[in-house]
């Protein structure tokens, strides 16, 4: 059977379930990588069935090849009959200690992250959420507690086409970045706040158990799937930062302090060296550069809305 | 010996790298996977530079190797500059620095340097100077990573070199040697022959690397006594290129065979022919493997059961080709490795001592 243009929503959740299990795995695509995932685990499925519908999934054949192999699943030993544990696995290593109880999917999440920025170091890869309106990107570099997830997922949900949420991959040659539109982690109370920002929006189970507090994912939009294999050139570098109560203000910041926040952000800045340096300086100088403070969503995104009718 | 046993397609290509112009892409997946478990990924990159045409290389493969050489030129940037870094430390002391495996390898441009990955900085220092160097180190930023007391006892006594060590700010690990091999290994090396012929790196006043008999000896010697061989098939790929490179010259033949008996490394070096012969086709003169194959009798039939277990237990330890075979040689070369570095009792006490602190785990405080 071919599943030329098969998207995983369409698999049956007994097929989803026998590729999972398999020695192969689930072939699936999410922007310019393959990956194979392998779980027993039913909150794998669960979340891959609910966050991945719109990506394409591949058979395995001998010209088939997949750019990580990954698995989530219970470690051995008698422990797991007392606390249950998952473990993530990039091939036959563990990069990360187990964790407990349930939230295999978001340790999924996370590990493809990490495989991704570990590895693919064709790209100058920076933790920073990535989006696209008008054939312009807006790259957002920001570390954990400022905000960035939550202000790119309402972006995601109100027209801005998602690029990414943790991983903006520049390309050092073509100076594009590069989507990968997969699901968008929210933490702690940005989790109810984007449920009542968008009734629509598309929510997996949130996970108490993790070292980041309660997890749970936003699916991403069909249209960014559909769209992620289009590149774009960055426009915008927004440094974004939620203050309780703090009014909306948008202020410019020169070029030279918006590539130091990129390259404080950059997770391979060391290995690429010059490369980056010129990746990320060719990057900012088409860029404007902002400073942007922010409480309020509604706000927040007339204030992007005004941005983009700008250029 | 050798039935059923069938080398991995990583052994395979590092055997013949011209082999990579035919693979299927579900190969190239696996491939990859090997390498990358093998700590080979780079030097299948850099291999795959050399030896495949313009667009021999499927458009998905090349990212990857393109990232793997990415990280090699990285790391070879930060080998330089930590032996430049200890080089500084150590200079009021003006005793030789000699770079082992890995780090001579790439500073010294030799061929085994070809995108070597390198885990920890190994050196060599004259025995008389190595309380200075330590204290020189510790002042400089270096701590140990084996704080307990049996430990530093262990090493202090009976290896080859100080406890492992960790730069506090910097996180780089270092091995600081005083002989090649422990003296419980009772070959009677002499390593200061090894810093006598070290040749000096251009541009450092101090920091050398071993000759180039002296550097294929030290990896088999390495490979041989160790006791786990979680590199096992890099570093028999370091032994292969090294042999290729400087085994076209005639008069290198005679100058390794010299030079590993005044080293007492005889059967050292023809354990390590038959390998690297064995697992990737180096090219051996015939002397040589004559001298090194098995005879008859009793002894004959122990090497030639122990060149089986070699060649199960240094391939890639990948599961795609993990077979129960490879465990069970690399627990029997464990113990062999442990049996041939020291005395029975003192095995057995030291065996003793380390299990038990497996199952009843302590932390022991450093002044306890």
């Amino acid at each position: 059977m071919s599943t030329d243009g098969m998207t995983l929503g369409r698999l049956a959740a007994a097929d989803l379930s026998a590729r999972l299990n398999s020695r192969e795995g689930l072939r699936v695509r999410t922007g310019p990588f393959v990956f194979a995932v392998r779980s027993p685990l039913e909150e794998v499925r669960e979340g891959l069935a609910l966050h991945y519908g719109q990506h394409a999934v591949l058979d395995h054949g001998p010209s088939s090849f997949s750019d990580f192999h990954v698995s989530v699943r219970r470690p051995r030993g008698l422990r797991q009959l007392l606390r249950p544990q998952v473990e993530f696995l990039l091939d036959d290593r563990s990069p990360f200690q187990p964790l407990p109880g349930h939230q295999g999917y978001a340790m999924l999440e996370w590990g493809m992250n990490w495989a991704i920025s570990a590895h693919a170091h064709q790209y100058v890869i920076m933790h920073a959420a990535v989006l696209e309106r008008g054939g312009q990107a807006l790259v957002m570099p920001a570390p954990a507690g400022s905000g960035k997830s939550t202000l790119c997922a309402a972006l995601a949900l109100r027209g801005w086409r998602l690029l990414s949420d943790e991983l903006a991959l520049l390309c050092p040659r073509q100076g594009l970045l590069q989507p990968l539109a997969r699901p968008v982690s929210l933490k702690n109370q940005s989790i109810d706040v984007i449920r009542r920002f968008d009734k629509q929006a598309v929510i997996g189970r949130a996970v108490a158990e993790t070292s980041k507090g309660v997890v749970a994912h936003l699916s991403p939009p069909p249209a960014a799937v559909a769209e992620s294999h289009q590149p774009a050139r960055a426009s915008w570098v927004v440094l974004p930062r939620y203050q309780a109560g703090a009014p909306t203000q948008l202020s410019p910041i020169s070029r030279p302090a918006a590539f130091m926040a990129l390259q404080r952000q950059t997770f391979n800045y060391d290995l690429h060296g010059l490369v980056a340096f010129q990746a990320l300086c060719a990057m900012v100088s088409g860029c404007s550069c902002f400073d942007f403070t922010y409480s309020r969503l509604d706000e927040a995104l007339s204030t992007f809305e005004g941005l983009a009718v700008q250029e | 010996m050798s039935a059923g046993f069938s080398r991995s397609l990583l052994a395979g290509v590092l055997a013949d790298p011209g082999r990579m112009s035919a693979l299927a892409l579900a190969e190239w997946d696996l491939l990859l996977r090997q390498a990358r478990s093998s700590d080979l990924l780079p030097r299948l990159a850099q291999l795959a530079l050399i030896h495949l045409g313009p667009g021999e290389m499927p458009t998905v493969v090349d990212p990857h190797l393109a990232a793997a050489r990415t990280i090699d030129q990285a790391h070879r940037d930060e080998v330089r500059r930590e032996a430049v870094a200890l080089e500084v430390l150590l200079a009021p002391l003006g005793v030789p620095i000699v770079l082992l495996k890995g780090a001579a390898y790439l500073l010294g441009n030799g061929p085994a340097g070809l995108g070597r990955t390198v885990t920890d900085l190994d050196i060599l220092v004259p025995r008389e100077a190595l309380a200075d160097v330590e204290s020189a180190l510790l002042i400089g930023g270096w701590n140990t990573t084996h704080p307990h007391p049996y430990d530093q006892a262990y090493y202090r006594r009976w290896m080859h070199e100080l406890p492992p060590m960790i730069h506090g700010r910097r996180g780089t690990a270092l091995d600081v040697h005083h002989a090649i091999l422990p003296p419980t290994a009772r070959t009677g090396t002499d390593s200061t022959l090894l810093i006598e012929e070290a040749i000096p790196l251009p541009g450092h006043r101090l920091l050398r690397t071993p000759c180039a008999v002296d550097q294929v000896l030290h990896s088999m010697a390495h490979l041989l006594f160790n006791e786990e061989l979680s590199h096992g098939l890099r570093d028999l790929s370091d032994i292969d290129l090294m042999l290729r490179h400087y085994g076209s010259a005639s008069t290198f033949w005679p100058m390794l065979t010299d030079r590993a008996r005044q080293l007492h490394l005889e059967s050292t070096l023809l354990h390590g022919i038959c390998q690297v012969n064995a697992m990737l086709r180096t090219p051996i003169p015939p002397f040589m493997l004559e001298q090194a194959r098995p005879r008859t009798g009793p002894r004959g039939l122990y090497l030639r059961g122990l060149n089986a277990l070699w060649e199960c237990a240094l391939d890639t330890h990948h599961p795609s080709v993990a077979s129960s075979w490879g465990h069970i040689a690399r627990g029997l070369l464990f113990l062999r490795a442990h049996a041939i570095r020291m005395p029975a009792a003192m095995l057995a006490r030291h065996l003793t001592i380390k299990l038990g602190r497996r199952l009843v785990p302590s932390d022991i405080p450093m002044h306890a």
